[in-house]
């Protein structure tokens, strides 16, 4: 049969392309614009090439910020993950018990993020908030407000608190799907609990965990709302990630140019560190 | 190496049984003997599964015990039976080799790594898997998983019994038939005793030496293939092994002989003596379209009925015919003349089998 050549369905494309266009990309050109030129009012700009890009790439601060925004992505990934995971093998999977972990396990991923930091700013007072006072009868002198170590850790605590339920519910869904005749096969060859674990249920889990990750990463490199509302990136720059940093430049200081620049090198870190989780977990699953 | 016996077995899922129906396996009494290559034969929802799973310990039987060798093992976990079971759906774990795959259920009991590595290569030279070894389980072909699955089990040497739950279902036909000519060379080599679950006669008839056949939660009969042909000890079996199944008249007892329609059938006359003695009520006549005798012309023993049609099954041809109201199947050989219109059949003393309440009576001729 030979192959008709019919450039109209280009146009069955259209929509997509459109959609797309307006919402990603046409977007986007707006800040690649504003990354490579000067503008001071609509008649006012200058092409300044790369300099804005220069500028950000050997800024100290951000340069900070971006180690602290890696420490804490990894740090939240090695809780989350591993916790989340043990939440839902401990979830039950029959009866009324079953729904009501499944509703409670849920609750957190019900309140906005804004909410989360003002809960935990009162839950964290020693004056007024039962965990500050926990600490304080523990004899711990907890106070996030001045201490960095405290207000960083406050920061990874709501996290895990807010998000560690997406990842067990994930896992849940995923350990659901496995056929009870593995169980059965596993039993009748003397397997283990943790072998159990280790070769049918972590195996299975891969592709659940897969989204877990990427989610949990790109949500965490992002993070602005909490430490904003429960410290304002302080104290000192303890909390300050790199969103924030980015608003600070782009509002507090209005350099759009280098913020823009910013924003793009920032986008593209993103992209970059999910491809390479993507594929280390994608080549580990490969047969050799 | 085990014999497993069945006493006064029965299952049920619902909590408060009160009828027959209400049990998955109804109350039976059986023994797989040692080192046999049994198949449990039946329709599906039959029990044949349940039953497996008992055997195994995966489930725990409501009534009755199971017996290894003699001791009771009703309360023993599946891991603590020494049995190998391979399920319906191949089950491999992916993330290992072929190699581990096989050395899972040896590491697990902590057997030396020297040991094991003799006894997964000589497991897999039998299932033809030695070129396979170090591939992840994961990108194999069903029939090669199920090897796999299969190969598990007989990596030990400690296991008793191997059962067998529809393991074909997912292969290839052409595979079907060498898979399970290398489970008869397994079962040869091993000795190991072999229950195979089944619902296709060819593969029951093709694997074991005795066949169960497994009825509404029931095993109505227990026997060789050819038994189970030649005499059905009850009209399920009569049915279902065969193709087409065994012919069925209703028929009712007199003083002299048995008669069903204007028809009557001689019957020796202890059997007579016997069904009447038991004032047998629901009375069956059944004979397999193969016994069914079709002549060319008139005779003293011939009935004459009318030809429905004739099916043409390449090798042998099969006769439909009505007989009072009943379509009953003969089978015609190649070159045997094909009736037209009318033909005259009778149904030999020595195929003719008498049922009452869906079980064969019999009386011993000698």
């Amino acid at each position: 049969m030979t192959k008709v050549e019919n450039n109209k369905a280009w146009w069955l494309v259209m929509p997509v392309f459109l959609i797309v266009a307006f919402s990603a990309i046409i977007p986007l050109m707006t800040v690649v614009n504003y990354s490579v030129q000067d503008i001071f009012d609509p008649y006012t700009r200058y092409f300044v090439g790369t300099e804005w890009f220069k500028q950000v790439m050997t800024d100290s601060r951000l340069h900070d910020a971006l180690i602290r925004q890696f420490i804490y992505s990894f740090t939240i990934l090695a809780i989350e993950i591993p916790l989340g995971i043990a939440v839902a093998l401990m979830m039950p999977t029959k009866g009324r018990g079953a729904s009501l972990a499944l509703i409670l396990v849920a609750i957190p991923l019900l309140i906005p993020w804004n909410v989360v930091g003002t809960i935990w700013q009162i839950f964290g007072r020693a004056d007024i908030g039962l965990f500050g006072a926990m600490m304080a009868e523990l004899g711990i002198n907890y106070n996030y407000a001045s201490e960095p170590m405290h207000a960083w850790l406050t920061v990874v605590l709501m996290d895990v608190w807010h998000w560690t339920p997406l990842v067990a519910l994930l896992c849940y869904s995923g350990l659901r799907a496995i056929p009870e005749v593995y169980y059965q096969a596993a039993r009748i060859d003397k397997a283990s609990r943790w072998a159990v674990f280790r070769y049918i249920q972590l195996p299975k889990l891969t592709n659940v965990l897969i989204i877990g990750v990427l989610l949990r990463f790109m949500d965490s490199f992002m993070i602005y709302t909490e430490p904003f509302v429960l410290t304002g990136g302080g104290p000192g720059t303890s909390t300050t990630f790199l969103s924030q940093s980015l608003v600070q430049q782009a509002i507090g200081q209005f350099d759009l140019g280098p913020a823009a620049a910013f924003s793009l090198v920032y986008f593209l870190i993103i992209l970059l560190v999910c491809w390479v989780f993507y594929t280390t977990i994608m080549n580990m699953q490969k047969d050799k | 190496m085990a014999e497993i016996t069945l006493n006064s077995l029965a299952h049920t899922y619902s909590d408060n049984p009160t009828k027959p129906e209400d049990y998955a396996i109804r109350e039976m009494q059986h023994i797989w003997h040692q080192g046999g290559a049994y198949a449990l034969l039946g329709p599906s929802g039959c029990g044949k599964s349940t039953l497996l799973n008992i055997i195994s310990g995966l489930l725990e039987p409501s009534d009755g015990e199971v017996l290894f060798d003699g001791k009771r093992v009703n309360e023993l976990k599946p891991e603590e039976r020494n049995i190998a079971q391979v399920f319906q759906f191949p089950v491999v774990y992916d993330t290992m080799t072929v190699y581990d795959n096989l050395a899972f259920p040896l590491r697990n009991i902590g057997v030396p790594e020297h040991k094991i590595r003799s006894k997964v290569l000589e497991v897999a030279e039998i299932l033809e898997l030695s070129d396979q070894l170090k591939r992840k389980a994961k990108g194999l072909s069903a029939d090669q998983k199920q090897k796999v699955s299969m190969g598990r089990g007989l990596v030990r040497d400690d296991v008793s019994a191997i059962l067998f739950d529809e393991p074909l279902t997912v292969i290839d036909p052409q595979l079907k038939w060498k898979l399970r000519r290398k489970l008869k060379q397994i079962h040869e080599q091993f000795n190991i005793t072999m229950v195979y679950v089944t619902h296709d006669q060819l593969e029951a008839s093709t694997f074991a030496d005795k066949i169960a056949v497994m009825y509404q939660g029931q095993i109505v009969q227990f026997g060789t293939p050819r038994e189970l042909f030649e005499n059905p000890a009850h009209t399920f079996v009569g049915y279902f092994i065969g193709s087409p199944g065994m012919n069925f008249i209703d028929a009712t007892v007199t003083e002299k002989e048995l008669s069903f329609g204007t028809h009557t059938l001689p019957l020796h006359p202890l059997l007579l003596k016997r069904l009447q003695d038991m004032d047998a009520q629901q009375v069956k006549v059944g004979i397999r379209p193969e016994f069914v005798h079709v002549w060319d012309g008139a005779n003293d023993d011939a009935f004459l009925v009318d030809v429905d049609f004739v099916e043409d099954l390449g090798t042998y041809k099969i006769l439909t015919f009505n007989f009072h109201g009943i379509l009953m199947k003969a089978r015609l050989s190649e070159d045997q003349k094909v009736p037209q219109g009318k033909a005259y059949v009778s149904f030999p003393e020595q195929w003719t089998k008498v049922y009452v309440n869906e079980f064969l009576v019999e009386v011993d001729h000698d």
